[in-house]
């Protein structure tokens, strides 16, 4: 046998790489970066990897499945729990498409109710993308201020909905409820504080030496690849396609209200970052556009069929408590057909593909999580990059486990 | 907008569109399985029609109904700023349709999660696993057919060998080799 005599002898050609085999790295299901329950296998040559596969549905709860054995109104809090951190857009989202296929327009003051509280939620899930991604890459008080923000945010949110997260607002028709007597004068108390912040998380991260080296030309990817791979919202604006459904497909309020569309250019985690920042302060100029012009009158459409009778006349008329039986027990009955209805959820296209076959149930209930086609791009946007630039990717894809599991 | 695109798709592929509706606003054709490749590379290339984008793929069962799946497809077009929805019935016993995944990459993982949750195969799909739920897992959940109480039985540990090195190496032996 050929005994190497020196350790110069173990590897007599130095251009030869003496290490050539490669390792595979488990990145989560639980790992501090990978929010949401995740896993990726990795296959690394070095620190560069090589393949990327994601493995997905660690908090899969059959969610399609169970609308199809609830009324059209008991999948409200399933919708809450897609994406947990804007419910609201995902409650508002479900219930255009029912009134779609019921042919349904809601009343004008739940259209604007519907944009402004669409777009707090929207500013929430922002700032917590932001937050996270900024709090992995080492700036631990971004975060805490961002969580200020959203906390303020949320605060309002539960004095209108009755809860934090799981705000169940929707009906369909309208919303369960008015807004708070008080609630102009919360959000104009709220508004610079919020305001506030983005401008602190501004300054904080945007211009971070630290911050721009791990965001700027990591995850790139090109325009016609984003759109071929599905990509919708800040991931596919960031890469400069203008497309956004509030304006090219405007639903509520969008077509009353100015705002303007955000993009990037290069597509890399920095535009996907200053697209997000940029959409907060839209969302702002949104919501305070809709309060000046929100009108007065009913949140709910007059529509006996589909919405619920006063208590007074459930607990003093037959006809009233025969009405409130019917929908408790039976549901909606809504007309047979299919519909798909989209609108701009905070991470892109939130899809509702729903089949009914004319009785109180769903006979199929789609959604189209836009972070499913985001993550399904995401060994484009990693693979023959650096280990390290998985972390700001995965977040500013921003995954959620709770839309993409379902 | 996109009652232009079906019935352009209409007379171009006469005996390819069984039949179509508008309803809702939600131009649909149902497309006839031999002939979905063609349909879609065209709706795809054509620069009129140019569905850059697939939006969604799933598929619904209808039990009682001959045949008893269709698979849908959402597609967008981010210039035209118009949609079309495709819907190809599958027969029971022959759960097969020929993926669209060599023209958007989107359907790759969408073609996956229908075969999860329908059991319906993709021709030339290049990577048909299961992708919400668990490879040893049995039947497919969105049947109408699959309980909804049903629970599966508790899994043992998986062997080691199924990540093993072994099984990604050419991928770094293909990078290597010699154009």
């Amino acid at each position: 046998m050929n005994q190497p005599r020196s350790l110069a002898a173990l590897q007599p050609d130095p251009d030869v790489n003496a290490h050539e085999d490669v390792m595979v790295l488990n990145m989560g299901p639980s790992h501090p970066a990978m929010h949401g329950t995740v896993r990726m296998v990795l296959t690394l040559d070095g620190e560069t990897i090589v393949k990327c596969d994601p493995e997905i549905g660690y908090l899969h709860r059959g969610f399609e499945k169970m609308c199809e054995n609830v009324t059209w109104t008991q999948v409200f809090p399933y919708t809450d729990r897609l994406n947990y951190v804007s419910p609201l857009l995902n409650n508002f989202g479900y219930a255009l498409a029912v009134e779609k296929l019921l042919g349904i327009e809601i009343t004008e003051r739940a259209r604007y109710i519907r944009t402004i509280m669409g777009e707090m939620s929207r500013i929430c899930d922002h700032l917590t993308c932001v937050a996270a991604g900024a709090l992995e890459l080492g700036a631990m008080s971004a975060f805490l201020y961002a969580i200020e923000g959203r906390d303020l945010i949320w605060d309002i949110v539960e004095e209108v909905t009755g809860a934090r997260l799981t705000v169940t607002y929707a009906r369909v028709g309208g919303l369960k409820d008015d807004l708070t007597p008080d609630f102009r004068e919360r959000w104009a108390d709220v508004q610079p504080r919020v305001e506030k912040i983005i401008a602190v998380l501004d300054q904080l991260a945007t211009k971070n030496r630290v911050f721009m080296d791990r965001m700027q030309g990591t995850g790139v990817i090109s325009k016609a690849d984003a759109i071929n791979y599905g990509f919708t919202g800040p991931a596919l604006r960031s890469t400069g396609v203008a497309y956004d459904i509030r304006k090219d497909h405007p639903y509520f309020a969008y077509d009353r209200v100015d705002f303007d569309v955000i993009v990037g250019s290069r597509g890399d985690n920095y535009d996907r970052y200053l697209v997000r920042m940029g959409e907060m302060v839209q969302s702002i100029r949104i919501i305070n556009h809709c309060l000046r012009d929100m009108p007065e009158g009913p949140v709910m459409v007059d529509a006996p069929h589909v919405v619920l009778p006063a208590k007074h006349d459930v607990y003093n008329s037959i006809e009233g408590m025969i009405n409130h039986f019917k929908i408790i027990f039976e549901g909606i009955q809504v007309p047979a057909g299919e519909v798909y209805s989209f609108t701009e959820a905070a991470n892109g296209e939130l899809g509702f593909y729903i089949v009914s076959n004319g009785t109180g149930r769903p006979w199929r209930l789609r959604v189209r999580p836009p972070c499913f086609y985001l993550m399904g791009g995401i060994d484009r946007l990693v693979e023959g990059a650096m280990i390290s630039d998985i972390i700001p990717t995965f977040d500013t894809i921003n995954m959620i486990g709770g839309e993409i599991d379902r | 907008m996109s009652q232009n695109a079906l019935k352009k798709l209409k007379t171009k592929f006469k005996a390819a569109v069984v039949d179509s509706h508008e309803r809702l606003g939600n131009e649909t054709a149902i497309v006839s399985r031999e002939k979905l490749l063609e349909v879609c590379q065209w709706l795809f290339s054509d620069e009129k029609m140019a569905f850059d984008m697939l939006s969604d793929v799933t598929a619904v069962d209808y039990q009682n109904r001959q045949p008893r799946y269709e698979v849908v497809y959402h597609l967008y077009s981010t210039t035209q700023k118009h949609r079309l929805r495709l819907r190809v019935p599958v027969e029971e016993g022959q759960e097969s349709v020929p993926s669209v995944a060599g023209i958007w990459r989107a359907a790759n993982w969408g073609e996956r999660e229908v075969f999860d949750m329908f059991g319906i195969r993709f021709e030339g799909h290049v990577d048909m696993r299961r992708i919400l739920l668990y490879d040893e897992f049995v039947g497919h959940p969105l049947r109408k057919d699959y309980p909804v109480q049903k629970s599966q039985p508790r899994m043992d540990l998986r062997s080691p060998e199924r990540d093993a090195v072994e099984e990604f190496r050419h991928f770094y032996q293909d990078r290597n080799r010699p154009a």
